[in-house]
């Protein structure tokens, strides 16, 4: 293993960066410049950087690796404690890799206060990236309400006509739920004495209603974040309104911090809270997949339709972590991954248009195919990688959630399988509506192709959405020991569980 | 061996990669010449492969490319799995998929995105050849659902139609559907088996007989249910009755495509699944009875549509759909190797119909209304002999009895197979689909003679500045129409010994439920004359009545129109299955959808949650600040009324 912390690295990283760009000082051309170059280059180094761990990951340990600890507020013993496992272990990379995608998105439909977004940009990646990396409920409480803050200011800031009510909106629901969480973690802490996660798992064990308020209160948090329904109506206004590359973060990197927290928390530390509320999730994950697809079908804004395809989306991550059997986990975390590339392509796509347009309207649009053929081509890639189309990243996540469904409640499998459908009709009724169709609006006329840069942006989602498409065990394999783990000490939480109930 | 296989699936793709990206750099001609190279060698491969499985004593071959998805006890490789039921198939697909692409170079000469079709075709090619290699379900799942892309790209070929693209997205669609079937019959195999390969299932299937399965709430037979949810996706993928609306569409496509993917190729999909779970069918009657039954009622349907369309590539869609049915009334019955016998020949013979339908089209400048046609053998006279062949061959017209099995065109031998079959099982069932089947194949006569009466008979209706430009198609077009027309001609008479003959078995090898498929022959054979003779004798009739309704008495189709009005609006409208479909499916998602949005997220979730909260917050902001007026006396009071509180509350706690 390293001697050096090379988790600690990547998290703070990107804020050495910030603190370059925070004293680059001159004229405004020169200061933009510069700080686009600045946050590229300390992007791209982090995503090398973290490449590392992947290459070094040991794939056969079901435990956390590159583990760093340092007491931090030792008379609490709230400690510093940070490690990654399979699980954890793609949703750093895939944050490394989203963020100078991001940047490099930004890099001429932003044009003022650059130094602050790309300010706002690289303490947004310390967050996620410190996030995925914590074990330690404290720390990962900083971190997890650490996000809110740049991304707020993201949309807020340099967003679209409304972006005061998304921020707000955006901040109250996910501030709602955070407060809950921290009086639940508070909760953990007071039985075990000390925040530390690894301790917390092996040592909590705690009564059956007490299991399921603190289930409930950290469900409030993470629940929002997927955004799993009802709950889910601040993302396509927040989706709206962000930026591209905002969109691109929030769909690719935030919506998944609610998953990975199931995964990482309600699960391994309240297991029997955990089957008794599974059925509400499934329900809950239910409606929203066909609630929204069927919402997904009626939209007018390009963004909001795609907001709304990912929430159907995530509503198969939240039955997958919840079947508790190995398909349907690693279906889970996969189908996260694969949302993370191919929703944000997605959304890149449209701000391609966007930058062009200034609109999101897909009334405006019709027929780009006879003026941007490459456009069209990766629009419909990435159409048809969010229909799951096997053979790209789509279908595997979507196909092993419903296979571990399907063995736990043919119910659940049968109405999840409708967005099939019902996700094949949204989608290609956009694409249809915006690139195909003669080419009739003067204003489309002298649309042009997309240059060098944005291909440039595309072409490594694409490959990555076919490797994780023809050959998802390069992905697969890694997580499958962290994942068993998961599934095998949750069986045996209940099993003990069902026996001391048995006993007199 | 290996390699050859690995080619035949691979070429195509590699030449559709180089002719859709590189288009731009090399230019139409040499994309044409990549594709068809490509598809060329595939073909010569594939009967090469043919030949070795086909007659040799090997009889399945399994090349192992490399692990897919591999999750807990869930373990899914790429593999081509060749056996005979595959080498039949590889056949079909290289066969008429390297005509269709020679064919494209001249019917699509004029068009300006020249590369981007070939691709799509090549593309089509190795997603079925991915299709019918595959090993396991999910690897057919692949196949399955690549297929339906390029259907969906190669029908909104051309995207400035909006009809076009409507039918694109429908195809799509249906056959969404139709997987959604599929998928859950996986998922249902994968939980009773415990694996997804072939040969694991087979193996499985007497254990998977006796299970149970709570599915939705109900306690069934498993593998009942699992053969009726993958027959779902058979069904949507088969253009079968229910799920059948998005093939008429598909005609929106240009004429190649129609030949190569809704006649020969991808709609026969459904048929060789069936085909290829057959250990799986065999052992679930109630499912085979339900194939049997809409198979039945799709032959009878169809035809029934076919009767009164007058474009002219639609009346050859309906006809597919109807022989879809009678291949699944064949598997139904369990008569799979006759099903599989006329998917072969009618791979060949309908390719022809449409390839010469495209011919007549390419010479009257994208006219398709037969109504708008006439006399066109003066033009055409090359086009007009092919598609009497396959016309012939799609009636079943031969004589019987003469060379042991008699002598005739391709579809005389299955055709008559699949009813002798359906009716040698004596069962309700089987009757069912032979009386209907019986009733199709007069009607299938009448039709398609109707269609070469209207178009190559009587006097051209259209305006002349066409017919003067009318010109019998180019040498490029007219060999794949050759090649064609010598398969629709002799396919049957070869096959006949090999397919459903004394040498089934040696043929076939365990490639087919080999239980089920020995009882069908046996009884098919030995059906009475009459059985044997009626299929024949109706065909012949529908080809007389059809000449004397479209060529002797000419105004006879109107008055029987005036005389059965309801009935020919049924038939016209296609049983009204579109208006059906889009009042009970279409028009209420949306609402649904317009309902869910404004109702349901906006008015009830925001309403009462964020945006309630909100203006409560302002509310109550409003409210205290009344009570910072900054005038002493009001806080005083405020002070009062607040010490008056604590102490009559500490008064009345006391006691």
């Amino acid at each position: 293993m390293s001697s050096w912390p090379i988790l600690s690295l990547i998290t703070f990283l990107p804020l050495v960066g910030a603190l370059f760009c925070l004293i680059v000082n001159g004229p405004k051309e020169a200061v933009d410049r510069n700080c686009r170059s600045v946050a590229i280059v300390t992007t791209t180094v982090t995503f090398l950087i973290s490449l590392l761990l992947w290459v070094r990951f040991d794939p056969t340990k079901a435990g956390f690796q590159f583990e760093e600890k340092v007491a931090w507020v030792p008379a609490l013993n709230i400690g510093y404690h940070a490690g990654i496992d399979g699980i954890s272990l793609f949703f750093v990379l895939l944050s490394t890799l989203l963020t100078p995608i991001c940047i490099l998105a930004s890099w001429e439909s932003i044009k003022v206060r650059v130094k602050e977004y790309m300010i706002a940009f690289l303490v947004l990646e310390t967050f996620m990236v410190g996030m995925f990396c914590a074990l330690d409920l404290a720390l990962f409480y900083v971190f997890f309400e650490g996000v809110l803050i740049p991304m707020f200011l993201i949309i807020g800031v340099w967003g679209g006509k409304r972006r005061v009510y998304a921020a707000f909106k955006f901040f109250l629901y996910t501030l709602l739920g955070s407060v809950l969480m921290l009086l639940a973690i508070i909760a953990v802490y007071w039985q075990v004495g000390t925040t530390d996660l690894p301790t917390a798992m092996e040592k909590l064990n705690l009564p059956f209603t007490w299991q399921c308020w603190l289930w409930l209160a950290f469900f409030a948090s993470f629940a929002v974040k997927v955004p799993m329904w009802p709950v889910h109506t601040w993302l396509p206004d927040a989706h709206v309104e962000a930026p591209t590359a905002g969109s691109v973060i929030l769909a690719g990197v935030l919506l998944k911090m609610g998953g990975y927290g199931f995964l990482r928390f309600s699960i391994p530390l309240f297991p029997e809270a955990t089957q008794y509320f599974a059925p509400l999730v499934f329900g809950l994950s239910i409606v929203a997949v066909i609630y929204t697809s069927l919402v997904a079908l009626v939209q007018e804004d390009m963004k909001k339709l795609i907001a709304y395809s990912s929430v159907a989306h995530m509503g198969f991550v939240t039955i997958g972590a919840f079947v508790m059997n190995m398909q349907g986990v690693q279906g889970s975390i996969f189908q996260m991954l694969s949302h993370g590339i191919v929703s944000a392509a997605l959304f890149l796509c449209v701000g391609v248009v966007y930058d062009r347009m200034h609109t999101r309207e897909i009334a405006a649009y019709g027929g780009l195919v006879h003026r941007m053929p490459r456009y069209a081509f990766t629009f419909l890639f990435f159409t048809l990688a969010s229909v799951g189309l096997p053979g790209l990243s789509g279908f595997v996540g979507e196909f092993l959630v419903l296979l571990g469904a399907f063995k736990v409640n043919t119910w659940v499998a049968f109405l999840a399988s409708t967005s099939l459908i019902l996700g094949a009709a949204y989608a290609l009724w956009l694409y249809r509506k915006i690139v195909f169709g003669e080419l009739t609006k003067d204003s489309l006329k002298g649309i042009l192709d997309m240059n060098k840069r944005e291909i440039a942006i595309f072409l490594p989602l694409i490959l990555l959405t076919i490797w994780m498409g023809v050959y998802p065990n390069s992905f697969l394999d890694p997580m499958a020991p962290a994942v068993d783990k998961l599934v095998g000490d949750y069986q045996a939480a209940l099993k003990l569980a069902r026996t001391a109930a048995l006993a007199p | 061996m290996d390699l050859a296989i690995k080619l035949i699936v691979f070429l195509p793709l590699v030449a559709a990669a180089i002719a859709g990206l590189f288009c731009r750099v090399i230019g139409a001609r040499p994309a044409q010449v990549v594709t068809c190279a490509a598809l060329l060698i595939a073909a010569a491969l594939s009967v090469f492969v043919f030949v070795k499985i086909g007659f040799g004593t090997e009889k399945l071959f399994v090349v192992k490319l490399f692990s897919w998805i591999d999750s807990g006890t869930l373990d899914i490789s790429w593999a081509l799995r060749v056996d005979t039921l595959t080498a039949v198939m590889l056949i079909v697909v290289t066969g008429v998929s390297s005509m269709v692409h020679i064919y494209s170079i001249g019917y699509m000469e004029e068009d300006p995105s020249i590369p981007r079709f070939m691709a799509y075709l090549s593309l089509f090619t190795f997603f079925m050849l991915m299709l019918v290699t595959a090993d396991n379900l999910v690897q057919l799942f692949f196949g399955w659902e690549g297929v339906g892309l390029a259907s969906y790209l190669l029908i909104g070929f051309w995207y400035d139609k909006p009809s076009a693209n409507a039918a694109a997205m429908k195809a799509f669609i249906v056959n969404r559907v139709g997987d959604f079937g599929f998928a859950l019959g996986i998922f249902a195999v994968w939980m009773l088996s415990g694996s997804v390969g072939f040969e694991e299932i087979f193996g499985k299937a007497p254990q998977m007989a006796q299970m149970r399965i709570q599915f939705l709430g109900m306690d069934l037979p498993a593998l009942e249910t699992a053969c009726l949810l993958l027959f779902v996706g058979a069904m949507g993928k088969s253009a079968q009755l229910g799920l059948h609306t998005w093939l008429p569409d598909a005609m929106e496509g240009p004429t190649p495509v129609s030949a190569l993917i809704h006649a020969a190729t991808m709609v026969t999909a459904g048929v060789f699944m069936v085909c290829r779970l057959s250990p799986l069918f065999e052992l679930a009657p109630t499912a085979s009875m339900v194939v049997t039954l809409v198979g039945a009622a799709t032959a009878f349907f169809a035809a029934t549509v076919g009767l009164t369309q007058f474009d002219i590539k639609r009346v050859v869609a309906y006809s597919t759909c109807s022989q879809l049915g009678y291949m699944f009334f064949a598997c139904g019955v369990g008569g799979y190797s006759a099903a599989m016998f006329h998917l072969t020949t009618h791979a060949f013979f309908k390719a022809l119909l449409f390839l010469g339908s495209g011919s007549v089209i390419h010479c009257l400048h994208h006219e398709q209304d037969m109504r708008l046609m006439g006399g066109v053998r003066e033009k055409a006279p090359q086009t007009f002999i092919l598609m009497w062949v396959g016309t012939l061959a799609l009636s079943g017209i031969g004589i019987p009895f003469i060379l042991g099995n008699g002598l005739g065109f391709a579809g005389f031998y299955s055709k008559d197979i699949m009813l002798e079959a359906a009716f040698g099982v004596h069962t309700t069932v089987g009757m069912i689909a032979f009386w209907l089947g019986v009733i199709a194949a007069f009607m299938t006569a009448f039709y398609s003679t109707r269609l070469m009466f209207m178009t190559f008979y009587g006097k051209y209706r259209g305006d002349h500045h066409t017919w003067d430009h009318a010109h019998e198609s180019p040498i490029v077009m007219m060999i794949p129409l050759y090649v064609l027309g010598i398969g629709a001609a002799f396919s049957g008479l070869v096959g006949y010994d090999w397919f459903v003959g004394h040498d089934w078995k040696a043929f076939w090898g365990n490639s087919l439920a080999v239980k089920a498929t020995e009882e069908v022959l046996h009884h098919a054979h030995e059906v009475p004359l009459w059985v044997k003779l009626l299929p024949l004798v109706l065909a012949l009739s529908g080809i007389a009545l059809s000449y004397y309704y479209y060529v002797v008495r000419t105004d006879l189709p109107d008055r029987t129109i005036k005389a059965f009005p309801r009935l020919h609006a049924l038939f016209y409208n296609k049983w009204y299955f579109d208006e059906l479909y889009d009042a009970v499916f279409v028009k209420p998602s949306l609402a649904l959808g317009r309902f869910f949005w404004k109702k349901g997220d906006a008015a009830t979730i925001d309403g009462l949650g964020p945006d309630n909260v909100a203006a409560r917050a302002q509310d109550m902001a409003g409210m205290l600040m009344r009570f910072q007026s900054g005038y002493l006396y009001h806080y005083a009071f405020v002070m009062l009324v607040g010490v008056a509180g604590l102490v009559t509350y500490f008064m009345l706690s006391a006691r």
